[in-house]
């Protein structure tokens, strides 16, 4: 009925006090803030994540074979072999073999380096990229032949390049564990160029792999499903090509990079969760921060609701007037929240982009819609939930006494 | 014809600890349309009492109270509320505007709790406002106006919901004696016009100036007749000089109820 007067009254009112209106809404404020910077976070780190996951490609078969404790064994024909008999599903495969090894060229040593055994399947030519996502800067990748010939040649990331060879690669030598290997070719940046990153690799035959002492524990066999609806279809493949041999499912995990995705992807929302919720103690505080001040106010206005009671107001009223202020009040400090949260996420963006050297390519904090109508919402509900009580205080006085009061 | 206000045998008794307080003891009245009444009486005389039973802010602990022919002594909040609302129009000593609201705001809150649509609203307000002469001060805050002035827009307020009765409790309290004439002169002008007055004063200079008086002591009424009659001004003798004493309250009713022991 008069929703519109109380509305400009609560304006009014805080208005007149604007430094007790701001710590009053301080509680708000920070909650929805805070609330608002966890979820773009998270949203940011998701995005992230989905991105890199989307340049492996979401048609990706991982299967990791333990090399130990079973006497049976496959071995990487047997894997193109399971390719050959199902190329509806299958369009590829590559072992994928870690080495543990010290590269260094000249005096400098490179310990942080990742070296990698794989196939000439590794690099997928109509794609122009590697299975992990890396393109082709220079050079070719690795052939057949190199394979098959256990060729010492090598293609390196973009940091190697870099620190390495000072930015022209191409027909030089690294050692790897001691022996050598020709630079065949250089991938593009995929991450920040540091060490220790993606850029930081190095691929070699996965036969060469094998005499540099490859595999350990298990080895790893990545695949590509012909599309990305095929990927189960060929994970169920993989894992049923695995039991025949090992008759045992403890000796193999095969997972789909839409498997990792969604993997990742639940501990994200369940870290953001937890977060949130530890957010949200804040707008608890920020909530009993308004029905302190309401009860306030209540006291300092007995007179006025006195005599709104004797000019004919009603309970109902009287008590959402006040609900109204405290609404007011809280979807106000809300909406600052929003504010400062949102600036706060930019702020986060550009000094982990600054930090990282990574550029608008990298992390993004990106509030969410969802996130900020949810943030919102949650604080005008507090608002009102905790103007609810003053507000049923005003409404029951009694108009004499109210009227009375000095 | 069917009085505007009939109180039957009405009582009200506050129990203040062991002791019950009579703040009303037994008092019929009637007051029809159009009359100027003034309720005089001392501290503690119980004249407050009367004006919260007559006002709907207050039931009678026994007795009935019929407004306009309606048994309003058991209505609950709400009812008396509305009661309030379309039957009353109250002037109070210290004004009671609401200082954040402009002046035109104030008059119209009565309409507002009454539901009336805010083109309406407005144009009685001023209609209100026009009354009282100060409608040129619609868009001023009461503290930009002189007490004379506000004590005016209450007025106008009162006036607003177009009330059965306009009931004045002390609406000279507050202002100088020069302004205090105007309002009554302006509170003469509104009865002239047909409203009904019921006025509540402890000054018998100011209860003169309605054409009845109803002269309270110890809850009980022991005048009821025209003003101009010499005994309406009577001051009891144990109580006179003691005007002086207002606003009464509980405690006086104690205090008056200790020294009855």
């Amino acid at each position: 009925m008069n929703f519109s007067q109380s509305f400009r009254l609560a304006i009014k009112s805080l208005l007149t006090s604007k430094m007790r209106a701001l710590l009053t809404m301080l509680g708000i404020i920070i909650g929805v803030a805070a609330v608002i910077i966890i979820t773009s976070l998270g949203n940011g780190m998701q995005n992230y994540m989905n991105r890199k996951f989307e340049q492996m490609g979401s048609n990706l078969v991982q299967a990791q074979v333990m090399n130990d404790g079973s006497s049976r064994s496959v071995d990487a024909d047997d894997m193109y072999q399971l390719v050959d008999k199902y190329p509806q599903y299958l369009s590829g495969v590559t072992p994928y073999l870690s080495v543990q090894a010290v590269v260094r060229q000249g005096t400098d040593e490179f310990s942080h380096t990742s070296v990698y055994g794989v196939s000439e399947t590794f690099y997928n030519a109509e794609k122009g990229a590697t299975m992990t996502g890396s393109d082709l800067a220079a050079g070719r990748f690795l052939s057949y032949v190199d394979v098959e010939r256990v060729q010492s040649v090598c293609v390196v990331g973009a940091y190697l390049e870099q620190e390495a060879f000072g930015g022209d690669a191409l027909g030089k030598v690294l050692t790897i564990s001691g022996s050598p290997f020709t630079v065949v070719g250089v991938l593009d940046t995929l991450a920040d160029l540091t060490e220790g990153s993606s850029d930081d690799t190095i691929y070699v035959p996965y036969t060469c792999a094998e005499r540099l002492g490859a595999g350990g524990q298990f080895s790893i066999y990545l695949f590509t499903s012909t599309s990305r609806d095929t990927a189960s279809a060929a994970k169920g493949l993989v894992e049923n090509r695995l039991f025949k041999t090992f008759q045992d499912t403890d000796y193999y995990f095969v997972m789909t990079s839409a498997e990792m995705m969604d993997a990742m992807d639940s501990m994200v929302n369940l870290l953001m969760a937890i977060l949130t919720l530890i957010a949200a103690i804040s707008l608890l505080v920020g909530g009993i921060g308004i029905m302190n001040i309401m009860l306030v106010s209540v006291t300092e206005r007995t007179r006025e609701i006195g005599v709104r009671k004797s000019l004919g107001a009603k309970q109902k009223d009287i008590r959402s007037q006040f609900i109204i202020e405290a609404g007011t009040t809280s979807a106000i400090g809300g909406t600052l929240g929003i504010i400062l949260g949102i600036i706060m996420a930019n702020v986060i963006t550009n000094v982990i982009a600054f930090v990282l050297g990574t550029g608008n390519d990298g992390f993004v904090a990106v509030p969410t819609i969802g996130g900020i109508a949810v943030a919102f919402g949650v604080s005008v509900a507090i608002g009102i939930l905790f103007g609810y009580l003053p507000a049923n205080k005003a409404a029951r006085l009694n108009p004499i006494d109210a009227l009375r009061y000095d | 014809m069917e009085h505007l206000i009939e109180l039957r045998d009405v009582y009200k008794i506050y129990q203040m600890g062991d002791e019950a307080v009579h703040a009303l003891d037994g008092i019929s009245l009637t007051i029809d349309r159009g009359e100027f009444v003034a309720i005089v009486g001392s501290s503690g005389s119980g004249k407050s009492t009367a004006m919260n039973i007559i006002g709907c802010l207050d039931v009678p602990t026994s007795g009935t109270y019929h407004l306009a022919g309606v048994d309003v002594s058991t209505m609950d909040d709400d009812q008396q509320a509305e009661i309030r609302n379309k039957m009353l129009g109250f002037i109070f000593q210290q004004y009671n505007l609401i200082p954040k609201l402009n002046v035109q705001e104030n008059v119209e809150l009565p309409l507002l709790y009454a539901g009336v649509g805010a083109e309406e609203r407005h144009q009685r307000a001023i209609h209100a406002l026009e009354r009282v002469g100060l409608a040129d001060k619609q868009k001023n805050l009461p503290s930009q106006l002189s007490g004379g002035q506000q004590q005016r827009v209450s007025i106008a307020r009162a006036l607003a919901g177009s009330p059965s009765v306009i009931l004045a409790d002390e609406p000279t309290g507050a202002l100088d004696s020069r302004t205090g004439r105007e309002v009554l002169a302006f509170l003469q002008k509104l009865n002239a016009e047909g409203d009904t007055v019921v006025l509540i004063t402890h000054d018998n200079s100011i209860a003169v100036r309605a054409r009845r008086i109803v002269r309270l002591q110890d809850g009980r009424i022991i005048y009821d007749g025209d003003a101009h009659d010499p005994r309406a001004v009577v001051q009891p003798v144990e109580f006179a000089g003691d005007a002086s004493s207002e606003d009464d309250g509980f405690a006086a009713l104690i205090g008056e109820g200790a020294a009855d022991l």
